[in-house]
Parts: structure tokens; sequence; C-alpha cells
């Protein structure tokens, strides 16, 4: 009964994701691509939050390489294939050795050095002009084409982008069913006992770190050819704590909750545009709200009121 | 027969307090082996040098004749030894058969295959078979975290044993279980060294269950041995009443 | 030459002393409650603008604007603060109150912009542009003032915490809450005491250094950052630390601005922030906290 209600669910979402850029705006469906983007980048923190209980402020760093790794090889004239792959692959390798001091300090000291790392490649895209146009940035980022079709229209990027989403969500269902998933929640839940049984906390806190950087650095490759024109300001700390909240506030753990979290940080603040400032000062006092009646985000809650409410219902007809 | 684990000369000092002072033993295949002692008498830091949780000052450990001092858990784990801990340690979210293949998947395969093989690593079966001889068939899919007390201590043994270890340390197994689930437990760790040739050493308060459980008891005070032998032995031994009763 | 130096490391202890004010409040909210408060920037940021408020709206002059803005701010950044935001939060560990304090943040930015403006606004300063010359060299009469206000808060800090029963009992609840509550020490009453006086600090730090930064709603951003990056840097564990870590970073951070490259002033505290973490967790005169294993 649940899964069928899981499986309409599922329909009707992915129904409405296909059907969407034919009833929308080209503002709209960019938005919904920006989306699909920031899902990206918040399933790869998740990865890290989530499931291995790291906490990360450097994934708006990871999203800024990504995109700056793209944004400069295909305006020099290299395929976008090489970049995408290339900034994957870069932020792995950065993710990985930022882990490091994950094994040495944990908890508000990780964030604290994260949130460094965040703030030190924000001046670097600034400052380094030669390389990134610095406060200019880099503008006429190319589309790709695949198989001989042009990204270029607006609702063909967006399908490039869902499409993305949807093969990133594949390979972290698997990851998070698989042995890996296991152990991640071991390293998370009890590291002493998870050493016990043979599982090396040092190599999966690592591949967390890394596996998450990685998903970021994929968003950013996404990111850059979405809007065309990058400049620093995006990968300030902002984004970070942004792609935090996402995490938290849809659920961190839980394998839906970063969709749902960029629902509630990117595409509600656009269809609520008409309120203003108000929205953010809403989605704020929403946030301190949640964190006091359900730390486990939107899901958690929706977790236990289903659970509340099947426990109850034997007792309603005793 | 050769010896599984060999303690030689081995001593922890934490700043002036000796708390393991030249300890040596060794455990035969197939062996139970009590560790017994009074309160700070070292039984702990023992343990804890054995398995590379603390460092050692002094002495060496070998398993099956190869050097293991300093070697990090998840590694000598892998080297076969394993290990229970003294408060409760399963995981309370995941299923009883996931808690077991957790314990199991990184003995086997290597860090590629346990990404893209199969999801239970092939440990169903194997899991199946430790539920079945642990008394918890039943309960393969519930979560741990809603089995009763002593059914999450026979999944915690459970689990130290699902790799198929060359030696367990159990620290204090029989602590906060009653009388029934104890009679159940020690029924469970005698069936496993009787039917399997498990070998085991067991740290614990409790006389009774020691004495009916082990082949041979170490007796330690002030981190020293003060006596060893067969229980008949260690029970009749003047050195081990006063080391509990005496000063 | 020794003038310039000279004149740097006034400037640079000046608003040192100002990172110093919010990094003890950091650090002491942070021992008795362990709230990692991430709108501390913002904290800093607020009170300025009750002020502005309070001249502009109710007409007052200066001084008593201030007063107005400080009774605000302990009853609002203090009491309220612990009361609707920590006080629900805290048994739910240290992650969800991180989360809470980044949503307030949030919180309290919008509403400055939404309903003061996002200009920046300029702030009365507490001296006039004068100097002070002493042994030849001319000191700004700017930093000599907020110098000397910063030591004269710090001192009286010191004394109360030190000298008084209630100082006394706080020290107790801030390294023990435990045995702090078996003494018989009212744990909860102290803990919204350093409550009320990290609002109190923030106030002085607002009031100090909008003057040199004119009044913006996004101040709270690197604000918070430095205040971060002093506490850790001393040792995070210690109100002593905080002043150093702080005087540390301003003078940093001035001679970085001044020899090394403007653009990237930031980098050296960050740099600074990162290693220390990483060789001295404990901070530069923290001491190792005690782990039972």
């Amino acid at each position: 009964m649940r899964r069928l209600l899981a499986a309409v669910a599922l329909a009707l979402i992915a129904a409405f994701l296909l059907a969407a850029p034919f009833a929308f705006k080209p503002y709209g469906v960019f938005i919904l691509g920006m989306w699909a983007v920031m899902s990206i980048a918040a399933i790869g923190l998740n990865l890290t939050l989530g499931y291995a209980g790291q906490i990360s402020l450097a994934q708006a760093a990871f999203v800024g390489i990504g995109a700056y790794v793209t944004a400069y090889l295909t305006t020099h004239g290299w395929p976008f294939w090489s970049g995408y792959v290339l900034a994957a692959l870069a932020c792995f390798a950065i993710g990985w050795l930022l882990g490091y001091p994950a094994l040495r300090v944990q908890h508000h000291y990780l964030a604290f050095v994260t949130l460094a790392f965040t703030t030190l490649v924000y001046l670097v895209f600034r400052n380094e002009e030669w390389l990134t146009g610095g406060i200019y940035g880099i503008s006429n980022i190319p589309r790709p084409s695949v198989l001989g079709l042009s990204m270029e229209p607006p609702r063909a990027f967006y399908y490039f982008c869902l499409a993305h989403l949807v093969l990133v969500s594949l390979a972290t269902w698997w990851l998070i069913r698989s042995p890996w998933g296991r152990a991640f929640v071991a390293v998370r839940e009890n590291p002493l006992r998870a050493l016990s049984l043979g599982v090396d906390t040092r190599r999966y806190t690592l591949l967390a770190f890394a596996l998450g950087a990685g998903l970021g650095g994929i968003a950013g490759a996404l990111y850059a050819p979405l809007v065309q024109y990058i400049d620093p300001s995006p990968f300030a700390l902002g984004l970070s704590l942004n792609l935090l909240l996402m995490v938290v506030v849809g659920g961190s753990g839980y394998f839906f909750g970063p969709y749902l979290g960029a629902v509630v940080a990117v595409l509600l603040p656009e269809w609520l545009r008409f309120t203003q400032g108000y929205y953010l000062m809403a989605y704020a006092v929403l946030v301190v709200f949640l964190m006091a009646v359900s730390p486990a985000g939107l899901l958690g809650l929706a977790d236990r009121l289903l659970r509340a409410r099947r426990a109850a219902a034997p007792r309603a007809t005793p | 027969m050769s010896a599984v684990l060999e303690v030689h000369g081995l001593a922890k000092r934490f700043g002036g307090i000796v708390a393991v002072d030249g300890v040596s033993f060794d455990v035969r295949a197939g062996e139970i082996l009590g560790i017994i002692g009074p309160n700070g008498s070292g039984k702990s830091t023992l343990f804890n040098c054995i398995l590379g949780q603390l460092k050692p000052t002094a002495g060496d450990v070998r398993i099956d004749g190869r050097a293991v001092t300093g070697m990090r858990p998840c590694d000598l784990n892998r080297l076969g030894v394993s290990r229970t801990f003294q408060l409760l340690q399963i995981f309370p979210q995941l299923s009883v058969r996931e808690n077991l293949i957790l314990a199991g998947q990184e003995h086997q395969g290597t860090l590629l295959s346990r990404l893209l093989g199969r999801r239970d690593a092939g440990l169903s079966q194997r899991a199946d078979e430790m539920l079945g001889f642990f008394r918890l068939a039943e309960l393969g899919d519930e979560r741990a975290g809603g089995l009763s007390y002593g059914q999450q201590k026979l999944l915690d043994a459970a689990m130290a044993f699902m790799a198929g270890p060359r030696l367990v340390l159990l620290d204090e197994p029989a602590g906060g279980v009653n009388l029934t689930m104890l009679a159940g437990l020690r029924d469970r760790l005698k069936a496993i060294n009787a039917e399997r040739g498990a070998t085991f050493v067991v740290i614990e308060h409790n006389m009774e269950f020691v004495m009916a459980l082990c082949h041979r008891i170490l007796v330690l005070a002030e981190g020293r041995i003060i006596a060893q032998g067969d229980p008949a032995e260690v029970r009749r031994d003047p050195r081990v009443v006063e080391a509990y009763l005496g000063q | 030459m020794l003038a310039d130096i000279l004149q740097l490391l006034v400037a640079g202890l000046a608003t040192g002393a100002i990172y110093a004010l919010v990094a003890i409040g950091f650090t002491l909210v942070w021992q008795t409650s362990q709230t990692i408060n991430f709108a501390q920037g913002e904290f800093v940021m607020l009170p300025a603008f009750f002020v502005l408020i309070a001249m502009g709206h109710f007409g007052l002059a200066f001084w008593p604007a201030v007063g107005v803005a400080t009774a605000v701010s302990v009853v609002v950044l203090g009491l309220l603060f612990k009361r609707l935001i920590v006080d629900p939060l805290i048994r739910h560990g240290v992650l969800p109150l991180v989360i809470s304090t980044i949503g307030l943040s949030i919180l309290m930015k919008e509403a400055v912009r939404e309903f003061y403006g996002a200009d920046a606004q300029p702030f009365p300063p507490l001296a006039t542009d004068a100097n002070v010359t002493v042994l030849g060299t001319a000191f700004s009469l700017q930093n000599v003032v907020v110098l000397a206000l910063c030591i004269a808060a710090v001192g009286a800090l010191q004394l109360f915490l030190a000298r008084t029963r209630t100082g006394r009992c706080m020290q107790a609840t801030a390294q023990n809450p435990t045995v702090a509550r078996v003494l018989g020490i009212r744990v909860e009453r102290m803990i919204l005491y350093t409550f009320l006086i990290n609002a109190a600090l923030v106030t002085l730090a607002s009031v100090l250094i909008t003057p040199i930064y004119l009044a913006k709603f996004t101040n709270g951003e690197w604000l918070g950052l430095y205040a971060f990056i002093a506490a850790i840097v001393g040792g995070f564990n210690q109100v002593r630390g905080a002043i150093v870590g702080g005087l540390l970073l301003g003078v940093v951070d001035d001679f970085a601005a001044a020899y090394v490259s403007s653009q990237y002033r930031l980098a050296l505290p960050l740099l600074i922030l990162i290693l220390v973490i990483l060789f001295r967790p404990q901070g530069l005169l923290g001491r190792v906290e005690e782990r039972t294993v």
C-alpha cells in the first residue's frame, strides 16, 4: 500500500517535471533547471553530512570550482565533456584532501575549517583575474550538443539538467544501498564499533567527503552553462550555508531530503516572489521552528507523523 | 596445539600509574580463557592494549605468531581478531540482518566490489545462519533497536562471530543481562566453542558465569597475574580470595 | 617608518580589541551552553540600527539612544535569544542549534534590509576626527578612545568574573555544569547571565565598529567570521584566549592589508585559523580538554 502510494507520487512528480517546460515561460524553465542543479549539489552534501555525519561548509567552493573549470575550458575551445569530467575529478581529489582535517577534528571545528576553505576559494575566484576574470567573471559560456542535438534552447538544456539529476539520483540510490552506504551509516553512528568490525573509518570518511565534493563539482559543471555567465559572488559562503539548510530542512540522511530542501530554497522563493523580502524571513523562521520540533527536517517530521498515526490506529478501534 | 594469541611482557603506564605491569600469557586454539580481577586490576586496559585501542608502554602481542602491536583496530579485525564492548554496541536503526552483514562485509572482496557488487555482499545466507545459531531467526528484518536488551546482547555477540574470527575478546558479556538470558548466552557461547572450535577470551565480573564457561582462568590484581588455572583451582586459591576480599 | 608601524599597530589593536569583545561573548556563550552562535556577526550588526532608530524615529540624542539600544539588545539578543531559540533546541545537540542560528542570521539580515534599507548608513563617531601626538607619533583619537573603552570593558568583566560571587559561580558553570549544580549554584541563571553579558558586549562592539564601516545589513557576515577566528585561534575555552586572539587578528589583518595585499587580506587570518585548528585545536592559550575514553 505504502509502496504503491510512493510509486504514484513519484510518477506524478516525474510527469510534472517532464511536462513543465511546455507550460512555463523560459524563466520558469530556467528556475526548474536551477532546482535540478542545486539538488545535485545538495545530494552530494547529504552524502557527506546526512550519511557520513561530517558537517561541511565547503560545498559552495566545489560548485564554484566545477563551474569555473567548465566555464574556462568551454570558453577556450574545449568540449563540454572535458570540463565536466575534469570538474568532477578535481573536486573529488580536493574533497579527499579536505577530508583529512575531518579525521583530526570533528563537528564545529570541521565546520570552521571548511568555512575557511570556502572563503579562501572565493578570494581566489575574485582576485586571480588572469584565470577567472576576477569580478567581471566569465561570460558567453556555451551549452553543449549531445548526439548532434544542440542543448542551446532553454527547454533542451533543462532536460539536459534533469537527465543528469536522474542519473545522479540512480547512482546515489545504488551507493547508499550498497555495502558502502551501510559503512557510511556505521561510521556516522558509532565509529568505534565500526572500526572493531573491520570498517576502515578513515577511508570511508574520506570517500564520503570526496564523493560529496565530486557531486558538487558536477553541479557546478552544469551551473556554468545553465546561467552562461559566472562571477565569484554566487560561490561565497552564503551558498554553502544555503545548501546546508537545504539538506537539513529537507531531512538530512533521507534520500529525498535534498530534493525537497531545494524546492523550499530554490523554487518557492521564485513562486512567492510577490512576498519580496518577507519570503526569506519566513524561511528563516521556518528553519528555527523546524529545528525545535524536528531536527530531522521536513521528511523526518512526516516520517514521525505517519508512524504516530499507524501506532494510534489500532488503539482507535479496540 | 599452537597459540592463537601470545601476550608477552605487556605493560601500560599512565603517567606515574602502572595499570598493567608485565603480563604474559597465551591462548590456544579452541580455548575459552577467562580474565577476572577486582575493579581497577587492569583488565580493561589489558584488553585495550591487545586490541590496539591503547598503545602499550612495553611488551608485544602476537596473533598466530605475527606481531600486531600498535596495529589499527580495523586491520586487526580483518586479521581475525574480533571483540564486543562492555556497553552494548549495535546499530539500532539498521535491521538485525544488516548489522550482521556489516560485521562481515569488510572481510571479503575489494573496496570496488563492495560498491559495485551485491547489496548484501553475498552474506545474507551466512547472516541467517548466525541468526539461527543465536536463536534470533525470526527477527532478521526487525530494526535492531526494537529488540529486547537480552536479544540485542545476543546480536552483539553474533556480530563478533560473524566473520569467522580466529579470536574473539568479550568484554563483560554478562553485564546487565537477567538470569534467564544469561543462561541462554552462556549456552550459545559454549555451543559456538564446542561445535565450531571458536577461541575466545572473556573479561567478566560475574564469577558464576566465568566458572561455568571458561576452560582456564587468569586472575589479575594491580596489573599482574596473581594466579591461573582451571576454574576449580582458581576457586581454591587463597591468593584469589585475598585479592577480592583482602586489604 | 617606525611611526608608520606604530600607527598601524595601534589601529590594529583598536579593531582587534573590538573583535576580542565579540569573541569573548561568543566564547562565554559557547562555554556555558554549547551554543555555537553563527548569528554572532549579526548580533554586532543589529544594535547599531537600534541606535539609529532611537535617534531617527524617537529623536533621542546619541548617548541616550545608546542606552536604549543596550537595553533592547540585552532583552532581544540576550533573554529572548536564550528563551526562544537556545532553550528549546539544546537537548537536540549541537548541529540543530547551529542550523537554527544560521536561520536566525538570515532573519536578522533580511529584517534590517526590509525595514531599514539596503544602503550603508553613516553612524556617529565617538570621538572627533583628531589626532593625539605621543612621542612624536600622531595617533587617531578615534582609535585611542576605542582601545580605552575596550580595555575598560574587558577589565570590568574580568573583575566581575574573578572578584564577585556571581562571577565565580559563572566560571564554575562554564568549567563544569554538573559539578556546579552539585555545589548548589543556580546553573540556569548563570547561563542566562552569560547570554546577557554577550548581548551587552556585542552592543558595545557595534557602537565602536559601526562608525568605521558604516551601518549595513551585511556587516555581520565578516564580523561573525572574525569573531570565530579570534575565538578559535586564542583558545575556544578561555576568555583570555579570546582577548589574545582578537588583538592578534586585528594586528595581523591591518599589517596584511598594508604590507602583503589588500585583496588577500582576509586570506592570512583564514590560513592561521586552518593551521591552528589542525595543529593546535585547543588554541594558542587553550588547555587540552580532558577526555575520557
